[in-house]
């Protein structure tokens, strides 16, 4: 059988399909292009911030705080360096170590990950915010009491983490409570303490993942 | 003997860590929180060559964008950098975002060079040279002692085998860097450090100021690992930023720097040859190894050195031994102490080498273990730990675990030294209200110092931890050692001791009362009128020593259809002499497991080799053990108040690696020979898949 020749099957080519199209239609859409385009620029001017600094009002641990900053600040940038909240601590900047990890509206967040201009119209908490009076939480007091810390670097995003669980699941089990610090890294290894603590502060039986003894030398 | 008390009151029992309430509340100020008046952010131009010939640094449009306050080149003229991100300039600026802007318009003019990044190629004789003067891979170190040839013909079992590890970054949680005023009166330099008198001796070297200008502060700092002694290139840049600026500046590395240029473990590939008598007796070893120190290796001497070379063999007593080391450069950063240095790559591979000998006996390896190794202290833990663990019912020939799930057991050990340094000095202030203030010029880098010394004052004066206030990590204070060899504990515990049994003569003396502790406390300080008395201190002998054991068990699930290993249980048994607080002791023995856990089946630096680049230099590629990654640990502390004080934080890292090896090789039935044990060398080893390229030996 003659193999059929392409050019012969009646397919449309993209230059038959434009020129079939006609003139008309293409200048329609080429009008509608143009007042898309209007509406765009329209609302960029209404809605683009910077690059330079604008006005950001950022409510912070009950406090609200006026601050003129670029857009492009995270709100852990703003927290640490333009607020002086250093409870929350930059580890990685690209939400894989959970070190800066604050409250959005009672949500553990990654600060680093949030523009400070997006966090505006929020209820921000650091871990300054827990204990306004000084006195520890429950939380705290446990991660204190269980040594769930060593360098403490990582320490204030774990406790963010964990209270951020109890005050959803105030009984949680022992899988949500990883889940919940899932997003939370540790170096100098303290992680059965967080586990511990965190059951501890819920008045769960504290299912320890670790065992100790102190056995004398004879 | 030791000196310490026969009844202790306060040492050995659970003491929370005095600076906990600190670090939970995030009052506690880290090295990167430090924000003086008018303070600056620095940051770093690093190299996006792997090797190249840099001409000329243009920093005029750097210095004119907005915000921008100081910028100053690493080297004025020409020179040469030798791995992907190697330092080229620094700017300082009044914000982040301004000095990204800044870097950005830095212009390098570069040669491109030809570079090698891989150990295999690195080593061949036509490799480009990482140093010109000297070859990458100098000559072995060859050691020997017997006659090894003739002792492996008298040997009844003899293995061979290849174990390689990878290169391991220490990514302490806070980075490298510091918080740098100059002004008139000198330098002060907030750094996060685990040795602030080197930090202040680096720079006073660097920047030609004498040492009694500089004052290093470390109140607290988020780890170290071994990667931060000195001030670093990124310490004397924040220094020269702060100068040509007037103005203090603030120069934290990023995670990604951090994986470039501030260290890492060397990786190793061990050839090992081991022979054993019939009854389990090691006769006859032999080792070729080699590994990468990055740009730190590459001397022309004979080893090459840059910290690669590994302690073997290991804890056991072999009499014929031929030893040949060397290290190759290649073109990457440079390799610093991590962790025990050397110790968990020699453990894994001559713990390796130990149970595949025993398969080859048909001995139990804990047995063969038992035979071989010279330590009492350890054959007392094997024995502890075998018992504590369910050894002999856990115990099975490798591969006879049923169904596709298996599980395995291993078990590996431990040895270092953790002795105190003999210079350590510090003082105590007791004031007219009973307040006490104990003041050293150590640093905390996670391990407990502070509540250390709280603990140590309390039992001395008769008070309570919570009532010492700990002063450290100011240069300002009598001199102690860097946070390293875990020396701080067994330099700081007699220290203390010292200044805290002089002060409370004096001070029992100076008031007439007999005894000033307890109830006569605030009677006698009282007396002290408006002088406190201040007493100094330093290290003694008879309440610290040096040399530990440790043997740790580990039992894993291996899933031959997906690969992945899971880490069931740990059980540790260790000593360290007196055991000053259970607690933070158990916390840093739960560290050291978990970062082997890391080592074991996790962590390795990945290099490509057509661009000389890191590829995983953030947390999302470079994986850490998370919560979810932990299994049971089991912790045994052998306490031995006779032998005083001794360091802890290494040896409890050494082991776990090997230990987790063995475990999967014993489920499993075949050996994966290289660290990281990954799914996909899992699946290779059983054939599932086409076996991924290994270095060459």
């Amino acid at each position: 059988m003659k193999q059929a020749d392409p050019s012969s099957t009646g397919r449309l080519s993209r230059r038959d399909f434009f020129k079939g199209l006609g003139t008309t239609a293409v200048a329609a859409a080429a009008a509608q292009a143009e007042s898309v385009a209007q509406e765009l620029q329209k609302l960029n001017t209404e809605k683009v911030f910077g690059p330079g600094p604008v006005p950001v009002t950022l409510k912070v641990n009950g406090k609200t705080h006026r601050l003129e900053l670029e857009p492009r600040v995270t709100l852990l940038d703003a927290l640490r360096n333009h607020l002086g909240l250093t409870g929350p601590k930059e580890g990685c900047d690209r939400a894989a170590c959970g070190a800066c990890t604050v409250w959005l509206d009672g949500v553990a967040i990654y600060a680093c990950q949030k523009l400070a201009i997006d966090a505006q119209g929020h209820e921000v908490t650091t871990v300054e915010g827990l204990t306004p009076d000084g006195r520890l939480t429950p939380v705290q007091q446990a991660f204190v009491e269980r040594d769930a810390l060593q360098c403490g670097y990582c320490t204030p995003g774990f406790v963010m983490s964990v209270s951020a669980l109890l005050r959803k699941k105030p009984k949680p089990t022992v899988q949500e409570v990883l889940h919940a610090c899932a997003g939370n890294l540790c170096r100098c290894g303290t992680h059965p303490r967080v586990l511990e603590a965190a059951l501890v502060a819920a008045g769960v039986r504290p299912v320890s993942m670790t065992r100790t003894e102190v056995i004398p030398h004879v | 003997m030791s000196e310490w008390p026969a009844q202790l009151k306060v040492l050995g029992t659970r003491v929370p860590r005095v600076d906990g309430p600190a670090k939970v509340t995030g009052q506690a100020k880290y090295t990167s929180d430090v924000l003086p008046e008018g303070v600056l952010i620095g940051m770093i131009l690093r190299s996006k060559w792997p090797a190249a010939r840099i001409l000329k640094i243009h920093l005029d449009k750097a210095r004119q964008m907005p915000g921008i306050k100081a910028a100053v080149a690493v080297q004025d003229g020409p020179r040469q950098v030798r791995y992907y991100g190697e330092e080229l300039a620094a700017v300082a600026g009044v914000s982040r975002q301004a000095c990204e802007d800044a870097l950005r318009a830095i212009e390098v003019e570069a040669e491109p060079l030809p570079f090698v990044v891989r150990e295999e190629d690195a080593r061949k004789p036509d490799a480009p040279r990482v140093w010109e003067q000297a070859p990458n891979m100098p000559p072995p170190r060859v050691q020997e002692t017997g006659n090894v040839d003739a002792a492996f013909a008298e040997c009844a079992a003899v293995i061979e085998g290849f174990y390689a590890t990878p290169v391991q970054l220490h990514h302490p949680m806070e980075t490298h860097g510091c918080t740098v005023l100059w002004n008139e009166e000198g330098i002060t330099a907030w750094a996060s450090t685990q040795g602030i008198f080197g930090v202040r001796d680096g720079l006073a070297g660097a920047l030609r100021v004498d040492q009694s200008k500089v004052r290093v502060i470390t109140e607290h700092m988020g780890g170290g690992f071994g990667s931060k002694f000195g001030p670093g290139v990124e310490g004397i840049l924040a220094a020269r930023l702060a100068k040509e600026a007037g103005a203090p500046v603030k120069l934290m590395l990023s995670r990604f720097e951090e994986a470039l240029a501030v260290g890492n473990r060397p990786s190793s590939f061990q050839r090992i040859k081991l022979g054993a008598k019939a009854d389990g007796t090691l006769h006859a070893f032999e080792f070729e190894n080699y590994g990468t120190a990055g740009v730190g290796a590459g001397q022309a001497t004979e080893g090459g050195g840059g910290g690669a070379d590994l302690p073997m063999p290991y804890i056991y007593r072999v009499p014929n031994r031929r030893l040949k080391q060397t290290t190759v450069a290649v073109n990457a950063g440079s390799s610093r102490a991590f962790r025990a240095p050397g110790h968990p790559v020699a453990s894994y591979g001559m713990e390796s080498a130990m149970d595949d000998l025993a398969v080859k006996l048909g001995i139990d390896p804990l047995e063969l273990r038992i035979k071989n190794d010279p330590s009492e202290i350890r054959q007392r833990e094997y024995r502890i730990g075998a018992e504590r663990f369910g050894w002999k019912e856990k115990y099975r020939k490798p591969g006879s675990s049923p169904g596709p799930v298996k599980t395995g057991v291993g078990v590996a050990s431990a040895t270092w030294g953790g002795g105190g340094s003999n210079r350590t000095q510090g003082e105590v202030q007791i004031n007219p209200d009973g307040s006490v203030e104990v003041r050293l010029g150590v640093q905390d880098i996670g391990t407990g110092t502070r509540t250390v010394a709280a603990v140590v004052a309390a039992e001395v004066l008769g008070l309570k931890p919570e009532q010492i206030t700990v002063k450290f990590g100011d240069t300002r204070f009598p001199p102690g050692p860097g946070s390293g060899g875990s020396v701080t504990s067994p330099s700081v515990a007699p220290t203390v001791f010292d200044a805290c049994t002089k002060a409370l003569d004096q001070l029992q003396k100076q008031t007439g009362i007999p005894d000033a502790r307890g109830e006569n406390w605030h009677v006698a300080c009282k007396k002290l009128g408006v002088t406190p008395l201040v007493v100094q201190g330093q290290w003694r002998q008879g309440l610290s020593s040096s040399g530990v054991g440790g043997v740790q068990f580990a039992e894993v699930e291996v899933d031959t259809e997906t690969g992945l290993v899971t880490v069931k249980k740990i059980v540790v048994v260790q000593d360290c002499g007196l055991v000053v607080d259970p607690l933070t002791a158990e916390s840093q023995v739960n560290g050291g497991v978990i970062m082997g856990i890391g080592f074991a089946l996790y962590e390795e630096r990945v290099m490509d080799w057509q661009t000389g680049v890191v590829l995983n230099p953030n947390f999302e590629t470079y994986k850490l053990p998370g919560l979810a990654d932990v299994p049971e640990i089991d912790i045994v502390l052998l306490n031995m108040p006779e032998r005083g004080v001794i360091g802890l934080g290494e040896p409890v890292h050494i082991p776990t690696a090997a230990a987790i090896a063995n475990a999967v090789a014993n489920a499993l039935g075949v050996r994966i020979n290289s660290l990281p044990i990954t799914p996909r060398k899992v699946l290779a080893a059983l054939g599932k898949i086409p076996a991924p390229k290994t270095p060459a030996a």
